[in-house]
């Protein structure tokens, strides 16, 4: 009993349906819950990576800090889908996406209320945490 | 060392359900392949078996293939990747018989994807991306490639028309391909109609006439060293180039959008290693998953400048009679697309063609084509040139 207490699976709250739930950057949830979206910076190379990692395939380095994304990003490329995968059907429609922030870039959703025909290709967008309707964490873009 | 021949090659009928189990299914490609390289088990000193892992119920098939086709005790082995599997296998029944270890190899691709149930396949397809950083955002492989063709139209004012013609084209030689599981006609008017389904939107900019048919098949090459294919084989077809190449699988790590990468690279390594340039290319295969993926192939082998793919289609130069025909078997888009034997079937369309026995979809006198196979959305991109 003690000894399952122990287990950290923050991960299990990220997005629609979690796919995974043990990993050693579960940090990312505890700051989505303070409602920051953060990156990991190499302390050795300095290299940014997002996705956020544990591990520098630059300089082979475990040594991380957190940084916060603020500002804008520039949208590269969506889609909005009319079909989604099992467990994301209530969700429908909604537009996946990607922003550049130029030192990285971050995969993620538009948020619901940006209106279709206002999404273009290359608009300044900003990332923001979201609670979804069951309770679960991600992040969207939202209009800057 | 000698140079590398394909001596046989063999695929099943692509069809909805496949009424067998996988081994049934794999016996389908491997007899014809057998037949058409008049080789006897016995003359088999190794096979490579390919498939992406999460449509099987059975644990490791190439053991189970091993028996089913009468290939104990040879060794068999597995690869993997995803759409690319037998393009890979190729790759390395390519290594092991230049390096003398083998000298002919069956390479037997397939895929049952009726093996799991639709609620079954409805799942893994949203396991597709990197499940902990995209997978919970609730993406699907066609969301992903219309990412593509959004960011193709942007920067060259390519149509929703542009990509639909390419639908046209593979649907005009799915009707006359025997083992297309799709076999109807496509017209540009039925991506208009409100009422038909191929333009119904799937996740735009990308529509249901845009993605392939999925498939259950097989698929089989007999790979030979230059002695055994001379021994066995009036009109061996050579391998002349191979390309592979990767790609982050999160579009965070990705620079272009316009065209994969992997593919493009994969491309002129083969290109380099045949001695070839684009335009020695007679007729050629190319992954078209969705529509835009082919319009996307003929940029990044070289056929057309980027943004050149959509007047290289309407002027209809990828047609059979075009100045380079491309999937003019339906490609997947008609013909289907059973993931672990697609690049097989892709294979054995060029290596037909090469030999002129590619009846009804002839090209004239084709001396050098190309494959060019990609595995999940751009991650694997895989490139072989054959020439007779
Ligand atoms: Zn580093």
């Amino acid at each position: 009993m003690g000894t399952k207490k122990d287990v950290d699976d923050r991960f299990k709250k990220f997005g629609t349906v979690s796919f995974t739930s043990i990993s050693k950057i579960n940090d990312f949830i505890s700051h989505l819950e303070e409602g920051k979206v953060m990156t990991t910076k190499c302390t050795e190379c300095g290299f940014v990576f997002f996705p956020p990692r544990a591990d520098c395939s630059h300089c082979l380095s475990s040594s991380m800090e957190w940084n916060e994304i603020t500002g804008t990003g520039k949208l590269v490329t969506f889609s909005t889908l009319q079909f989604a995968p099992v467990g994301f059907e209530d969700d429908l429609p909604y537009s996946i996406a990607l922003l550049d922030y130029g030192d990285y870039k971050v995969f993620g959703r538009i948020a619901g209320d940006v209106p279709d025909d206002e999404i273009k290709i290359g608009m300044e967008m900003t990332t923001a945490v979201n609670t979804l309707s069951n309770g679960q964490l991600n992040y969207v873009f939202q209009k800057a | 060392m000698g140079k590398v021949a394909i001596i046989g090659v063999g695929q099943s009928t692509f069809v909805r359900k496949y009424p067998g189990s996988i081994k049934e299914l794999a016996f389908e490609g491997f007899r014809e392949a057998m037949n058409d390289a008049q080789a006897t088990a016995k003359n088999i000193d190794a096979s490579i078996v390919c498939s992406a892992p999460e449509y099987d119920k059975q644990r490791s098939p190439a053991g189970v293939f091993a028996e089913y086709l009468g290939l104990n005790p040879q060794p068999t082995f597995y690869v993997e990747s995803l759409c690319s599997s037998s393009s890979t296998g190729l790759r390395l029944a390519y290594s092991m018989v230049k390096s003398g270890l083998h000298d002919m190899i069956a390479v037997v691709g397939f895929q049952k994807m009726s093996e799991i149930t639709s609620a079954e396949s409805q799942e893994r397809m949203g396991r597709g991306a990197d499940i902990q950083w995209e997978s919970p955002f609730g993406t699907m492989m066609p969301a992903y490639y219309a990412m593509y063709a959004r960011a193709h139209m942007e920067k060259y004012g390519t149509k929703p028309e542009d990509l639909a013609a390419i639908r046209v084209k593979a649907a005009t030689y799915g009707q006359i391909n025997e083992k297309a599981v799709y076999r109807k006609p496509v017209t540009m008017e039925m991506f208009s109609d409100p009422e038909n389904i191929m333009g119904r939107p799937v996740a735009s900019p990308l529509r249901v006439g845009d993605a392939c048919a999925n498939a259950d098949g097989s698929s089989c090459l007999i790979v030979a060293s230059e002695e055994k294919a001379k021994e066995f084989s009036k009109k061996p077809v050579w391998i002349l180039g191979l390309g592979a190449a990767t790609t982050t699988v999160n579009l965070a790590g990705r620079d272009l959008f316009s065209g994969l990468t992997a593919a493009r690279q994969a491309g002129e390594q083969a290109y380099k290693m045949a001695g070839v340039t684009p335009k020695d290319i007679d007729v050629a295969e190319v992954h078209d998953c969705f529509t835009i993926a082919e319009m996307m192939a003929y940029e990044n082998l070289g056929f057309a400048e980027p943004g050149g793919g959509k007047e290289l289609i309407q002027s209809k130069e990828t047609y059979k009679e075009g100045s380079i025909p491309v999937n003019v078997d339906g490609g997947l888009l008609s013909k289907g697309h059973p993931i672990g034997a697609t690049g097989g079937s892709q294979i054995r369309t060029i290596v037909h063609q090469l030999r002129d026995e590619a009846g009804d979809i002839q090209v004239k006198n084709p001396e050098i084509g190309l494959i060019h196979n990609i595995g999940g959305v751009g991650l694997y991109g895989n490139v072989t040139i054959l020439g007779r």
